[in-house]
């Protein structure tokens, strides 16, 4: 066991809800979120993401912090020996080397974002954006993620320009992890979180007056409350489709940092006799509010509001943000174009690191823990580690390497993570042992059908997300593939799915090289083979970790 | 929309303002505000 820490712990009960907060809420709160209503029903869609926020979001909230501060009483503040913690069964801390690897996977293409929204903050300010057309605005990011020597090649005359702001935001990123936890990420969330709500609170404000003063000579449906409307209306029949539910239960994954890790890491810190329950409703519902209520009225009503609704039909996707957004921007004037970047730039930069710092903690934690390095060491590991696995996302960003890790640490980790917490929770370790732990110490009622959700319900739902990825039919037309399959002419597996992921079935040819230069199959599989190495080198500190343990027992 | 969004604002701040109004625990707790060493 390892040495009980004592000495970092929350300051305040704020700092930690906005912390919490600050975990869950990123940029798919405001990129993500929007045009997943937009593709999967629009108001109806609002349906099965609540009814996956009750019945897996709030579950495994309460599942994840209860484990956290179960963990933190045996001085754990990571997965793996979280997770050994509570069974004694030698697996359990390989599995949790999920909540370690997940956090490094992603964090490596996620501060890459990040550098784009701090690098767009100094553009916006100095007024880059001003006089562009719609396509040069397009055209510069393809110019600022293109490494080049050649100052004449960069944005801001920084040769490496792309790699400096990653390396900035990484520096950044270690500095603040390498605090104590209240002089830290506290800090960081309660100055970060409430200028997040403003900003959003600004920009949705100005979206929704915006009305059709901004529509283009000739555009008839230039209209802010038509953006409104478009990802509001409910489209009932939408309902009967598993992809949308799937698509409801994945976002719900997304957007609460479930299945990741940083839950447990934070609650760690926590002692016996502090709350979980309610922490964990205040914290989960802010993430909310920042996604249904700020999320929703910013871009694409702004964006319907210039551009019209058809083109947001056409063109909804994460690119808006940096292709689109600054060009809307400029129209309002040198001053208020700076402002409106500052602010969209700002809300997403903070949004990236409050996440990004939380992905930092698992690991600085685990060594602090498990090998008593001192917290500047940790953190600066981290830092280290990060900068060696993204480094082939910022230089082969075009190539697929930044997709790739998206895909398996980002995505299918979450979901393989969450499944084994939620089966060890209620099944090994016991509902019954796991419902004292969620209710002890809380500060409000927790309703005793939770118990039942928690053992039955949630498993059953993380399932079905699960197999939905694993066999995902073609076009994502589940309804079709259903009919196929039972006029007797099997499944019709999707280039999405999981089982063609692994096998390569969405490549026409397995080719690693044309023309002697590498294919985007050979990109694909260097960013695999890095997440693996990752995932080694995780668990092979794990053994070691335990190999201690055993040592100190004896 | 409006519906939704008003009861998503309400029940985000309903939590909250529980959270921060919540009575203090007589035993120290983990929260250094509340640490006998600060």
């Amino acid at each position: 066991m390892a040495a009980v820490q004592k000495t970092q712990g929350w300051g305040t009960r704020i700092g930690l809800i906005l912390a919490m907060a600050g975990n869950a809420v990123g940029l798919g709160n405001f990129l993500r979120f929007p045009m997943q209503a937009v593709q999967n029903g629009g108001g109806a869609f609002i349906i099965p993401y609540l009814v996956a926020f009750v019945l897996m979001g709030i579950p495994l909230l309460w599942v994840e912090w209860a484990m956290g501060r179960y963990g933190g009483k045996f001085g754990h503040h990571s997965t793996p020996f979280i997770l050994d913690s509570m069974d004694k069964r030698k697996f359990w801390k390989y599995l949790g080397v999920f909540g370690i690897f997940t956090n490094i996977g992603v964090a490596a293409y996620y501060c890459y974002i990040e550098s784009w929204t701090l690098a767009y903050v100094i553009h916006s300010i100095i007024g880059t954006f001003n006089g562009m057309s719609q396509q040069e605005v397009a055209d510069f990011f393809a110019k600022y993620t293109t490494i080049s020597l050649s100052v004449n090649d960069t944005t801001l005359g920084i040769p490496l320009e792309p790699i400096f702001f990653y390396v900035l935001c990484l520096v950044l990123n270690t500095y603040i992890l390498a605090q104590d936890l209240n002089k830290g990420i506290e800090k960081v969330a309660k100055i970060g979180v409430p200028l997040l709500i403003v900003f959003g609170a600004m920009l949705a404000v100005k979206a929704f007056f915006l009305k059709d003063t901004g529509a283009y000579e000739g555009c008839t449906d230039c209209h802010s409350w038509l953006g409104i409307n478009f990802l509001w209306e409910p489209r009932f029949e939408s309902l009967s489709d598993p992809k949308v539910w799937l698509a409801a239960a994945g976002q719900i994954f997304f957007t609460l940092s479930i299945g990741m890790g940083t839950i447990h890491c934070y609650a760690a810190y926590l002692k016996e006799k502090d709350d979980i329950a309610l922490n964990a409703m205040s914290a989960g519902w802010m993430n909310e509010f920042v996604e249904i209520v700020l999320g929703a009225s910013v871009v694409v009503p702004l964006a319907v509001g210039y551009l019209g609704l058809d083109w947001v039909k056409e063109n909804a996707s994460f690119s808006i943000a940096f292709q689109t957004m600054p060009y809307l921007f400029a129209k309002w004037g040198t001053f208020l174009s700076a402002l409106a970047g500052i602010a969209w730039f700002g809300l997403l930069f903070i949004a990236g690191i409050t996440s990004s710092l939380a992905m930092g903690t698992p690991l600085k934690s685990f060594m602090e823990d498990e090998f008593n390095w001192d917290l500047r060491k940790s953190a600066i590991f981290f830092g280290v580690l990060v900068f060696i696995f993204g480094l082939p996302t910022v230089l082969f960003f075009e190539h697929g390497v930044f997709d790739e890790y998206d895909y398996w640490a980002g995505t299918v980790s979450l979901v393989i993570f969450a499944l084994t917490e939620i089966i060890l929770f209620s099944w090994v370790f016991g509902i019954d042992k796991g419902w004292k732990e969620i209710t002890s110490g809380a500060d409000i009622e927790v309703p005793d059908f939770y118990k039942f959700v928690i053992k039955y319900i949630t498993p059953v739902f993380l399932l079905a997300v699960f197999l939905g990825a694993l066999i995902t039919p073609e076009n994502n037309d589940w309804l079709n593939a259903f009919s196929e399959f039972k006029a007797g002419n099997g499944w019709p597996l999707g280039d999405s799915s999981l089982i063609a992921k692994v096998f390569h079935l969405d490549v026409e040819e397995l080719i690693y090289f044309e023309n002697g230069s590498p294919t985007k199959l050979f990109y694909i599989d260097l960013a695999r083979i890095l997440l693996l190495i990752l995932f080694g080198f995780i668990a092979f500190l794990v053994y070691i970790a335990s190999r201690k343990h055993k040592k100190q027992t004896f | 929309m409006v519906l939704v969004q008003t009861s998503v604002t309400a029940i985000s701040f309903y939590f909250l303002h529980k959270a921060l109004k919540a009575p203090k625990r007589p035993e120290p707790d983990s929260y250094l505000d509340n640490d006998d060493e600060e």
